[in-house]
């Protein structure tokens, strides 16, 4: 297949077909932020904060950039002024949920957002799908899901599967951008299943002959 | 049962179907329709049956689909000369049988008109229906929709002999392309360009869709017409089936509609008995099965991209179409999704061309549109007027006005992402283009009247909760942006607006309109956005004044 022309922010990139718009401006080395993506699961498209400007054709629109295929002669912008006006609403939605979180207090400051622009509601999650996507997708073990819909969504460990298989793994806590994900499996296992998990219960007679802590700080992530 | 292994053979049992039935043995017609249904028509239905009984040679008993009128149920309709009784009740069965037997009318049963008191006894006369053009519905009140026979002597499956003996896919498709049959659903895009996508995409495989999930608030003609003629909805998907060159298809519908579930499910196995479906059709050798599903009770899956995940038993969330479904659908294979109507309208496409069809309807909207007519009005029900009918038509002429003699204040169409227009815009057309350019889109049809008492800022509060609830809640601008907007009008209406908060609601449409993953996100917006546009000073004097909703 032949190489495809196109402009990010002016500047002339080639790239394969079949990649997105932000493989190729990340390879580039141009910012796009992103909530909801990680190079080791399927693009999402759920946080909208990579939507970027696309001219084809002569006509603008606006796409996610995690999706959105390159095509040839299309000009993306990263930033403007519609673009940067969504990614602030988009910060302060969340921020109504996690004002303290370190990506998306970040961001708030890129983007000129209010976190106290809405009304609050601390559920701390925002819903990002990535602790329930790389447990499907990397680790096949669906232990954390979303139930619900709509604004009473919600993310859950499901205590069958989370009692046998959370505790050796922990991934998803250090992915997780406000830790809610940590915070959630933590409650499940208060609720469902205090200290029967098995590794939990060698990890205390262990701990009770040497006399150490049980570590519960998240695993780091090999990339 | 007959199996026809030829466009003949079909012909041939129509022929005996026709010669069984005379066309002057009165037949009673009860309308088994939802809305009627709700009064009871089943005991109306059983009271006629039963003392039918001992006279079955002299009258005929037929439980039908929705007549239209449902404001005035349980309806009854004699043929011949259609005569119209109206909210009947068990009690009226022996009269209006005697009566029918004699070819004599219930004077007391018929319509008797509100302000000038004149009676009204045949359907032609009656206001109601007089300004209706009834191409989808008309065969209603004339159809079992169990009975697939019913459908046959009234000419169906004529259509489908048609397209496959006498035209070849590609003059089919041409013929739906020039008819301009536009997207019953919502959209208004030309079924003919969506179906030549399919055709075109280079997959083999590829699938056809009756999209049969009406979860509008305020509309239910789709439902009138799958449950009332299932046939011709099934008729329309076949031929499309064979245009497209698709080998499979889906009714997609609601779980919650038992009545509907069973004609539909019916229609599909006397298809399949009568050789309409299956292998070899009528020994053309096009091949075509077609499955129901059912959805799982959330508005979204309506989206034709969540409809298609959840027919591969996913969750119904959309997914971006940056490649089109009618590319890339069920199982990434091409797929095209028309929505009921749009396939009811394919038959008569066919059968009496695309000439014929253009010469109804408006520059750019062709044909008739199934509308329901609900709110403050004096007639609900389901009606069908060609394209370009002024709404005053609607409103008054069919609608029969504002109840309660009040005035009219706003006309909403398209329900919870539609947008209400205020009452001196009645004279606008039913029009696609004209009514989006109002900023209130026909959407799928549901026309909701509002009179001088309504509170436009509790209208807007409303649609936006039924929206929240139904949100799938995968992208964030749907699932925040909505709530959001929910929280600031629900304070509005409890008279807690704070200044500002108009340009939040602002913001919040703006960018929710544009970054939403689905339509259902990018339109949640609109009902809001046509307030702003005729109605802000109501808005703003709510906000100054701290008033709340009464």
């Amino acid at each position: 297949m032949s190489e495809i022309n196109l402009t990010i922010d002016g500047r002339q990139v080639k790239a394969e077909p079949g990649m997105t718009v932000l493989e190729v401006a990340r390879r580039e080395g141009i910012d796009i932020p992103t909530l909801c993506h990680h190079e080791k699961l399927e693009a999402f498209g759920g946080c909208r904060l990579c939507m970027v400007e696309v001219e084809s054709r002569g006509r603008t629109s606006y796409a996610v950039s995690c999706l959105y295929p390159v095509a040839p002669d299309i000009a993306v912008r990263t930033r403007s002024e519609k673009v940067d006006k969504i990614r602030k609403l988009l910060v302060e939605e969340l921020m109504a949920h996690a004002p303290d979180a370190p990506e998306l207090v970040t961001l708030a400051r890129e983007y000129g957002a209010d976190r106290n622009r809405f009304a609050r509601e601390a559920s701390f999650c925002v819903l990002c799908g990535l602790c329930v996507r790389y447990c499907d997708e990397v680790k096949k073990k669906n232990a954390v899901s979303f139930f619900d819909n709509g604004a009473v969504r919600q993310i859950k460990f499901v205590p069958e599967v989370a009692k046998n298989e959370c505790w050796n793994c922990q991934e998803c806590f250090a992915i997780c951008p406000t830790s809610y994900a940590q915070a959630a499996y933590l409650l499940t296992e208060a609720l469902a299943f205090p200290g029967q998990h098995q590794s939990v219960k060698r990890a205390t007679k262990a701990a009770a002959r040497k006399r150490v802590v049980i570590p519960i700080a998240p695993v780091p992530m090999t990339a | 049962m007959p199996k026809f292994q030829s466009a003949a053979e079909l012909e041939a049992f129509r022929a005996q179907i026709l010669a069984s039935r005379s066309a002057s043995k009165p037949c009673i017609a009860v309308c088994a329709g939802a809305a009627c249904d709700g009064l009871d028509s089943a005991a109306v239905a059983a009271a006629f049956i039963a003392a039918a009984q001992p006279l079955a040679d002299q009258v005929e008993v037929r439980t039908t689909g929705c007549h239209g009128y449902c404001e005035k149920g349980p309806n009854v309709v004699v043929t011949p000369g259609d005569i119209c009784y109206f909210e009947v009740s068990p009690a009226d069965v022996p009269e209006i049988l005697q009566a029918t037997i004699k070819g004599e009318v219930v004077e007391r049963l018929v319509y008797h008109d509100p302000n000038t008191g004149a009676k009204a006894v045949h359907m032609s006369e009656v206001p109601f229906y007089k300004h209706q053009t009834r191409l989808l519905t008309g065969d209603n009140p004339k159809i079992d929709p169990m009975k697939i026979d019913d459908y046959l002597a009234l000419g169906g499956y004529a259509a489908l002999v048609k397209a496959l003996t006498s035209m070849s896919p590609q003059q089919v498709l041409d013929e739906v392309k020039k008819a301009n049959l536009r997207g019953r659903g919502g959209g208004g895009f030309p079924a003919g360009l969506k179906w030549e996508t399919t055709r075109n995409a280079p997959e083999k495989t590829k699938y056809v869709i009756v999209n049969g999930h009406e979860g509008e608030s305020a509309a239910f003609m789709d439902r009138a017409m799958l449950t009332g003629n299932p046939h011709k909805v099934l008729e329309g998907l076949i031929i499309g089936a064979y245009a497209i060159g698709a080998q499979k298809g889906f009714m997609y519908t609601r779980h919650d509609m038992p009545l509907l579930e069973k004609h539909v499910r019916n229609a599909l196995a006397q298809a399949a008995e009568y050789g309409l479906l299956g292998k070899n059709i009528l020994g053309t050798g096009f091949d075509f099965e077609c499955e129901l599903h059912f959805d799982v009770g959330i508005f979204v899956s309506g989206e034709s991209s969540a409809l298609m995940r959840s027919i591969e038993g996913n969750a119904p969330e959309p997914r971006p179409k940056y490649i089109r479904t009618s590319v890339s659908g069920i199982w990434d294979k091409p797929s095209n999704l028309n929505n009921v109507e749009t396939w009811a309208n394919v038959p008569q496409i066919i059968n009496q061309g695309a000439d014929w069809f253009t010469s109804i309807g408006t520059e750019k909207s062709k044909g008739t549109k199934l509308v329901s007519l609900s709110g403050h009005v004096v007639n609900s029900g389901i009606v069908e007027v060609p394209m370009g009918t002024p709404l005053r038509t609607l409103v008054f002429d069919i609608g029969g006005g504002v109840r309660d003699g009040k005035t009219l204040k706003a006309i909403h169409f398209g329900g919870a992402m539609g947008g209400s227009i205020p009452a001196d815009l009645i004279d606008a057309p039913l029009d696609f283009d004209g009514m989006s350019k109002l900023g209130a889109p026909i959407g799928a049809g549901g026309l909701l009247l509002m009179d001088e008492d309504t509170d436009m800022v509790e209208v807007a509060r409303y649609l936006m909760d039924f929206l929240t609830k139904e949100s799938c809640g995968k992208c964030v601008p749907c699932r925040e942006g909505m709530a959001q907007m929910l929280q600031i009008l629900t304070r509005i209406t409890e008279g807690q607006g704070e200044p500002g908060d108009i340009e939040r609601l602002q913001d919040l449409i703006d960018v929710t309109g544009v970054a939403s993953l689905c339509a259902l996100g990018k339109t949640s917006g609109d009902p809001l956005k046509s307030m702003f546009r005729y109605f802000k000073p109501e808005y703003e004097a709510r906000i100054a004044s701290g008033s709340a909703t009464k």
